[in-house]
């Protein structure tokens, strides 16, 4: 067991003599070095090599409660900053030391060219600053050299085995020459102690500027952290209290007053305001919300007072989902990684044999001072191979990526799904809730009598029915004030349309083929209802007591901006196919309006999923962008599956790719956020892969019989500092995209 | 000399070679048990194998010294769990239960790498 600092929450502690009695009792457990009660926040902290378990025990049976503290995402966020930036400082400080020495030395050597020994007052001199490279080298680098030795331990070589090699290795060789000179042939007797200590310098600062970096690419996910509040006011017995927002109960009524942000979930019990959620689905207008309305946690009310019941409190709200969604996606990995995982996994003991190799073929073949030669080419070579932008290429695009789309309500579950819908050829689209608004409104109502009677009876006859073309007649009835009768004997007839008896008079409302079954002649109103279906709608014939009465028609309004989505995502390349259970009449009718060319309609729900099957034997790579709950087998079939639910909680569990605006561009925002991501990805993969193939045959000497000059180990060791910088801060150039959405 | 030289070169080669592939694989390192803490600090998790039952779920406890972001995170890639670890704290990371087989757990860059033995 290690030593490490624990905290626990107390539950029933209230006064200093419960502090007394926890601290005893916990300071008798075995490891406590030390504890201490903080009676203000109602914890224990716990430093030693303890147990969790004992500790809680001996809390419990001094008769209060006690559970270890999960530190919260806020406060990670937060202690990870602190952390950085006290980090941030250390390199600097580091840097700035270790190239105070480093930068004379170097200067001198340039200046005078007496980087050798041949005296022993050089022995000496060189002595002194070979003790000062060594103070450096553990002062400044000494991290690298235990990362090194513990790495070596378990089998393993990292970044910090190739610095402390390098550095080490010159330091010696260094060092070998002033006790040493006579040991070495006269042209070898040269000391490289600026190199160890430039190298130390220049990669601590390389690690500094890459921490501030790396900050940036978090952004995201702390701005959505910001969004949560960290107290609510909540009523009780009639009075506002202010407590923090952990302590909101399930059922709490709270109150939130013009330009506050809304603390956990809940629905509205009085009052009526605007609330901006563009936080949250990036739809910038702020949505009316009013009694039964419901609200998420982290978004603003901007104009009223509102006063709500708390449903959803702590990890459960749909804000917290998000933040663990998204925090997930951001370390999950992308296939396209794999081979530099791979490559990385083999990456420092193949450069060390590399270097060895290197190293030899100098000795034996090369130049004169050879044993000099040998230790710059091992040196360098060991010092510019960068294991870091390898590692660093795919994980800190898709951080940045991945939290871009957070900002733009488009959560993506993992990198697999980020990587698939950069590839995608076609998009299939269920018509109703994605191009429509999913909820359905009578349109037209022809009859030779009269019309609100006409209405009562076929809504009388329709409460029955669960469809939601029925409900649309109903609702049309309802917004007219009509009073509804009873329906007897209701039957509703699969693919056909209802019947049912309403106030003695025998109804029948469905398609042609109804009333071809009925006997019903209905030849009088086919016209009107071809001309409807042609305006995609959906029409029924009515008929009363065995004759036709006249024609109802529904229709499902099409999102106002479907078309302007449709067009930006047949720009992005996308075959667009559209898929309905409607008639195919109504169906063509909406597609030539949204300007879609493959139309499937009449659809079963289970055809969707084989549709989509067949288009991916046909070699497509079909995504799928539906409301994430009717549509769950054909979104799980596709390689990408949109969720257009407005964030529903089903929605988020399911889809690759959830999108909290209710519109088809978020579809277009995530594929061209896919794109820009996997580009920045192949940029970051290349640029690495190129550095360490270029770098480490220039570092081993290929270019000397060209330049006549060996690369200096501390070119090398700037090269190496700058290359992981270079791919954290080429990552970071994706906070700048935007989507390129088009307005209808 | 020049002979001691390259014998020493290639004794070199051998040696990392045999150190960090073929001695690796021949006698991995000791398995821990579940309840451990696992140690993160100087680019190793120590200890780096963990041995947790199958079929039942699990929690790890990560004790974090390294304030590098190179150790923030701790990824279980193959059941797409990973979590963000506290500096100076413990923080126990849930896993669900997983069928028998060896599963790695890393840093963001692969950098901190352990592996999880499930029997």
């Amino acid at each position: 067991m290690v030593e490490s600092k624990k905290v626990f929450t107390l539950h029933g502690a209230s006064c200093a003599s419960c502090v007394h009695k926890i601290e005893t009792v916990l300071n008798q457990v075995p490891g406590v070095k030390q504890a201490r009660v903080n009676l203000a926040e109602k914890t224990a902290s716990v430093w030693g090599r303890v147990d969790t378990g004992a500790c809680v025990l001996a809390i419990e049976q001094a008769g209060y409660g006690a559970e270890l503290t999960t530190v919260s995402d806020r406060e990670l966020r937060e202690q990870q900053r602190e952390a950085d930036q006290k980090h941030y400082r250390d390199l600097l400080w580091r840097a700035g030391l270790a190239l105070a020495l480093g930068l004379p030395l170097m200067a001198w050597g340039l200046i005078t060219g007496e980087m050798s020994v041949h005296a022993p007052v050089q022995q000496v001199a060189w002595g002194l600053v070979g003790l000062a490279t060594l103070a450096v080298l553990i002062y400044c680098g000494g991290h690298f050299f235990t990362g090194a030795w513990k790495a070596f331990r378990h089998h393993n070589a990292s970044m910090d085995t190739l610095i402390a090699l390098g550095t080490g290795t010159a330091w010696l060789f260094s060092m070998l020459v002033v006790v040493a000179p006579q040991l070495l042939p006269e042209m070898a007797r040269h000391v490289y102690f600026e190199a160890s200590a430039m190298i130390i310098g220049l990669i601590n600062l390389g690690q500094a500027l890459e921490v501030r970096a790396r900050g940036r690419t978090s952004a995201a996910v702390e701005k959505l952290l910001q969004l949560q509040d960290v107290s609510a006011r909540v009523l009780h017995n009639g009075e506002e209290v202010d407590v923090p927002v952990d302590e909101v109960q399930l059922g709490d009524r709270l109150r939130v007053r013009p330009g506050e942000k809304i603390p956990v979930d809940g629905t509205v019990l009085e009052g009526s305001s605007l609330v901006d959620e563009s936080m949250l689905t990036g739809e910038p207008v702020p949505v009316q919300k009013a009694q039964g309305d419901f609200l998420s946690a982290g978004t603003l009310n901007k104009n009223g007072t509102l006063l709500f019941t708390a449903e959803k409190v702590g990890s459960e709200t749909r804000l917290a989902q998000i933040i663990e969604m998204v925090k997930n996606a951001q370390n999950s990995r992308v296939p396209i990684a794999r081979l530099a995982d791979r490559i990385s996994a083999v990456f420092v003991p193949v450069v060390m044999v590399i270097a060895v190799l290197a190293a030899l073929v100098w000795f034996n073949w090369g130049p004169e001072p050879k044993v000099a030669h040998m230790l710059v080419v091992a040196t360098s070579v060991l010092i510019i191979a960068c294991p870091c932008a390898l590692g660093l290429a795919t994980p800190m695009s898709v951080m940045v990526g991945v939290g871009k789309g957070a900002e733009h309500g488009v959560l993506v579950r993992n990198g697999k799904a980020l990587q698939q819908a950069s590839k995608l050829t076609t998009l299939v689209v269920d018509k109703t809730g994605t191009l429509t608004e999913g909820t359905p409104k009578v349109t037209d109502l022809e009859t030779e009598g009269d019309k609100d009677e006409l209405l009562r009876l076929l809504a009388s006859l329709e409460q029955a029915s669960e469809h939601p073309l029925a409900e649309a007649i109903v609702d049309a009835a309802q917004e007219r004030g009509i009073r509804l009768s009873t329906v007897q004997h209701f039957e509703a007839i699969i693919a056909h349309g209802v019947r049912g008896e309403v106030d003695g008079h025998k109804l029948l409302l469905g398609n042609r083929k109804l009333m071809l079954r009925e006997n019903v002649d209905v030849d009088h109103w086919q016209a009107a209802v071809e001309a409807l279906a042609g305006k995609g709608r959906t029409a029924m014939y009515a008929a009363i007591d065995g004759k036709a009465a006249g024609l109802i028609a529904v229709a499902d309004p099409l999102r106002s901006d479907a078309r302007s989505a449709i067009q930006r995502l047949k720009s992005l390349g996308l075959e667009i196919q559209m898929l309905t259970g409607d008639n195919r009449a109504t169906a063509e009718a909406v597609a030539t309006q949204l300007g879609i060319d493959w139309v499937h309609a009449e659809l079963l729900p289970e055809d969707k999923e084989n549709i989509i099957a067949d288009l991916q034997a046909k070699g497509g790579h079909v995504g799928m962008a539906g409301d994430g709950i009717n549509d769950a087998p054909a979104l799980a079939r596709a390689e990408v599956g949109f969720a257009i639910g407005a964030g529903t909680d089903v929605a988020i569990e399911t889809a690759d790719v959830t999108l909290m605006r209710s519109s088809l561009h978020g579809v277009a925002d995530a594929i061209e956020l896919s794109r820009a991501t996997l580009r920045n990805i192949k940029q970051n993969l290349f640029g690495a892969f190129i550095y360490n193939i270029l770098g480490i045959p220039i570092a081993a000497g290929l270019l000397y019989p060209i330049t006549g000059n060996l690369l200096s180990p501390v070119i090398a060791g700037a090269a190496m500092a700058l290359s992981s910088v270079t791919v954290v801060s080429n990552a970071n150039r994706l906070r700048l995209f935007n989507p390129s959405e088009i307005n209808a | 000399m020049n002979l001691l030289i390259n014998l020493l070169g290639l004794a070199l080669i051998v040696g990392i070679v045999w150190w960090f592939w073929l001695s690796k694989r021949a006698a991995p390192a000791a398995v821990a048990p579940a309840a451990s803490v696992i140690m993160v600090k100087d680019g190793v998790y120590e200890p780096e194998r963990i041995q947790v039952p199958a079929h039942e779920e699990t929690t790890l406890h990560f004790l974090r010294e390294d304030p590098s972001p190179c150790a923030e995170y701790v990824v279980f890639a193959d059941l797409d769990v990973n979590a963000q670890l506290a500096v100076g704290e413990e923080t126990e990371v849930k896993l669900p239960a997983m069928e028998a087989g060896e599963y790695p757990f890393t840093c963001q860059m692969q950098m901190y790498r352990g592996t999880l033995v499930v029997a």
